[in-house]
């Protein structure tokens, strides 16, 4: 049967406008990443369905993909690793008390 | 000719000047003395060698087989090559009056050094004074023997620079400062002109080289074409505003009025600067140009009025000074001038009725009176320079009867004064004869009124030899005795007082004359017996009025005070020129110019920045730290970017 590219490109959207809607709404920084992994993931998700319906015949799609993975998985740790300094520091996790970045 | 000497007169005082200018602060005053006085000696005899080489060798670059002088480039080195035609050379031009010029400067450069020593002893800054000295030097060598017009500008501008600099040598005194801002201001003003000129005059004929020029100024004229501005053709333009820079640097009217002022500095710096060498660059570029200036009549008129009225001008004025350097600074303006209207009366042909007269009459008697007048002006000033010395005053009411305690002064002072008033047989009498037969020649208006100025000079330089040397005794004497100077003072007074009693027969026109022919000069009963008349009653009643002290004198200032005042305050020129800077350019036209810059210009800008500061503070707040607001401003953006994109893709 033939499956529709629709099928894929759908929950992949929903899966990252879920991401944004998390991240912008979320105070714990936590919840913050995961919601940043969920659109890391939509994207990776994006790369491997557009590989296989635009270039069935080559596997480069497939190989960001894991890439991609690899370096979201370092990049989460960095961020977890942040996080746990910034809760020493402030004694919580809650995004809207980091704010010294500005002017 | 070998380049070694021509480049070595050249080389000697810049490298003076450079040694003494940055080795001087570790040298004693006595090195730096003899330095520059060997190094200048040195360029002298250079300089006399290749003078006497191109007048007496007779070899066929310098003198062809008619007996004519040649101009002769010794070397012309491509300086700046902008384009094709827009060349600045450097070279080195040996023709009559260059190499005249040559001996002139370095003589009189010579004795200014040694004379100097002396003066200049216990100076501070005696060192840094030595190396003006010799930036002048060369600067003037460069002028004289410039090959093209713009080197001319190029060294006209660096004695410029070397007369600021030495006008205000004494750099504490505020009147030496300002005077010598003000020869600055008002020869560069009349530079402009002259530069002006120099653009104008190259742009047409495409070249700057003296001898293309010069050898041809009918296909100048004709280069110059139909070309007319506000009624006037392009070449009368051009050689107007040539002579404008040599108005300024030759203290013409209206531009005279800082050569009193340069008095200020140190009186050596005056006898050399400001009264031998750098003063008569403007006699010496009408002399550069004259056959363009010949295509020319209205430029000559020109020039020709200006002297005439600066002749009788100045010579009034020096009749009223107090201050024995403005007297001679005054004189020098009007023996200036009369070189200037020699120059004008002179024609390139020889007018009907003078077989006996060369063409160009007037050009050769200018440049030998060139020649004494550098001569006994310097000995003058450097007299001058004596008696300020001994008597710590510039004014004559501090001097009187001085004729017993400073014989040589005393004798080489009356010499100079029997030079420049025209008696027999000093020389200041056969350059002033031929001046005056030339401008005979032209029209007898001319030779009548400066005869006139000529009485004048007789008079006023007695007076002032008078008042100084005879007059009365001052009490002060007793105190402090004057006395004659040392012997590096006085003996430049007495070799400069002998060459003015011999330079009149040298037969200076088998050296210089306009077409490069000799020519015999001969003296014309009816020029000399009424000219040396008028001198000797000149003379006569400067000795009525002012040998012995008497009364007669303050009668006359009381007959006509507004007159007296009004020539002792030279005509209330630095007056008007005060009222048209200050009220008129400053007041009004520099401040409302002031006004609108502060106020539009200035005020534009402020407005952007205030604009620019007051947005900025209105959307900082935006910048507020949030991670998520930045996130939301960029999530959003781009959705925004997006949509623009799209619909204006689709």
């Amino acid at each position: 049967m033939d499956i529709s590219i629709l099928y894929y490109l759908v929950p992949s959207v929903l899966m990252f406008v879920f991401g944004v809607y998390g991240f912008l709404t979320r105070k714990n920084m936590i919840a913050m990443l995961i919601s940043l992994e969920l659109m890391l993931n939509s994207a990776d998700l994006n790369f491997v369905i557009f590989n296989r319906y635009l270039f069935p015949g080559s596997m480069d799609g497939m190989m960001f993909t894991l890439f991609a993975i690899a370096i979201a998985a370092a990049e989460t740790s960095i961020a977890i690793a942040l996080i746990i300094n910034i809760y020493r520091a402030v004694g919580n996790t809650n995004v809207t008390d980091i704010k010294q970045l500005k002017f | 000719m070998d380049m070694t000497l021509p480049i070595l007169i050249l080389a000697i005082p810049i490298a003076m000047f450079l040694i003494l200018g940055i080795g001087g602060v570790v040298m004693s005053r006595k090195m730096a003395g003899i330095l520059g006085i060997l190094g200048m000696g040195t360029t002298m005899v250079l300089a006399y060698i290749v003078a006497f080489t191109y007048f007496f060798s007779g070899a066929p670059e310098f003198i062809n087989e008619f007996g004519e002088r040649l101009q002769f480039q010794v070397f012309d080195y491509t300086w700046l090559a902008f384009t094709d035609k827009l060349v600045v050379k450097l070279g080195f031009l040996l023709d009559p009056i260059s190499a005249m010029m040559l001996v002139v400067i370095t003589t009189i450069s010579f004795m200014v050094h040694l004379y100097s020593w002396g003066y200049m002893e216990g100076e501070k800054g005696f060192q840094r004074y030595y190396a003006f000295l010799n930036l002048f030097s060369f600067s003037m060598l460069g002028l004289v023997v410039a090959t093209n017009i713009f080197q001319m500008y190029i060294f006209w501008e660096l004695v410029g620079v070397s007369s600021y600099l030495l006008i205000g040598f004494f750099y504490k005194l505020p009147s030496a400062v300002s005077a010598s801002k003000k020869a600055f201001i008002v020869t560069r003003f009349a530079d402009l002109g002259f530069l002006i000129g120099i653009l104008l005059l190259t742009f047409y004929t495409d070249t700057f080289n003296f001898q293309t020029l010069t050898s041809n100024p009918e296909l100048v004229m004709q280069q110059c074409g139909g070309a007319t501005f506000m009624g006037a053709s392009v070449m009368t333009w051009a050689m107007i505003l040539i002579f404008m820079g040599g108005m300024g640097k030759s203290a013409m009217m209206p531009l005279h009025i800082w050569l009193p002022d340069a008095m200020e500095g140190p009186t050596p710096v005056s006898a050399l600067i400001h009264a031998a060498t750098m003063v008569v660059a403007g006699v010496y570029l009408v002399a550069r140009m004259f056959p363009c200036y010949c295509q020319v009549p209205a430029s000559m008129d020109f020039v020709g009025v200006v002297g005439a009225i600066t002749a009788f001008y100045a010579a009034v004025v020096a009749c009223c000074q107090i201050d024995i350097k403005r007297v001679l600074a005054f004189s020098t303006i009007s023996q200036i001038a009369f070189m200037m209207v020699s120059l004008a009366v002179a024609r390139d042909y020889v007018p009907e009725g003078y077989h006996w007269h060369a063409p160009g009459l007037g050009y050769m008697a200018s440049m030998f009176h060139l020649f004494t007048h550098a001569m006994f002006k310097a000995l003058l000033f450097l007299g001058a320079g004596c008696l300020i010395h001994t008597v710590h005053s510039n004014n004559y009411t501090s001097m009187g009867g001085l004729r017993k305690y400073m014989p040589i002064t005393h004798w080489t002072f009356l010499i100079g004064c029997l030079a420049i008033a025209g008696i027999y047989p000093f020389s200041g009498f056969f350059s002033k004869d031929e001046m005056l037969a030339a401008m005979y020649q032209n029209d007898f208006f001319w030779g009548a009124w400066m005869t006139m100025v000529a009485g004048l000079t007789a008079f006023y330089m007695f007076r002032l030899y008078y008042l100084i040397f005879w007059w009365e005794e001052n009490p002060h004497y007793k105190e402090h005795k004057p006395h004659d100077a040392p012997w590096q003072m006085s003996l430049p007074l007495i070799i400069l007082a002998a060459v003015s009693c011999v330079a009149g027969f040298i037969p200076f026109g088998h050296y210089v004359t306009y077409d490069g022919k000799p020519y015999d000069i001969h003296l014309e009963l009816g020029v000399w017996l009424p000219s040396i008349i008028v001198a000797v009653c000149a003379i006569a009643l400067a000795t009525w009025l002012y040998a012995k002290k008497n009364d007669k004198p303050a009668r006359m200032r009381a007959a006509l005070p507004t007159l007296w005042e009004a020539a002792h305050r030279r005509f209330y020129w630095d007056e008007m020129y005060q009222f048209v800077t200050h009220k008129i350019i400053f007041g009004m036209i520099c401040r409302s110019i002031a006004w609108f810059d502060r106020h539009v210009i200035d005020a534009t800008m402020d407005g952007f920045a205030k604009v620019t500061q007051k947005a900025s503070w209105q959307i900082r707040g935006m910048q507020n730290g949030h991670i998520q607001a930045y996130v939301a401003w960029y999530f959003f953006g781009a959705i925004a970017l997006a949509a623009v994109v799209w619909f204006a893709l689709s």
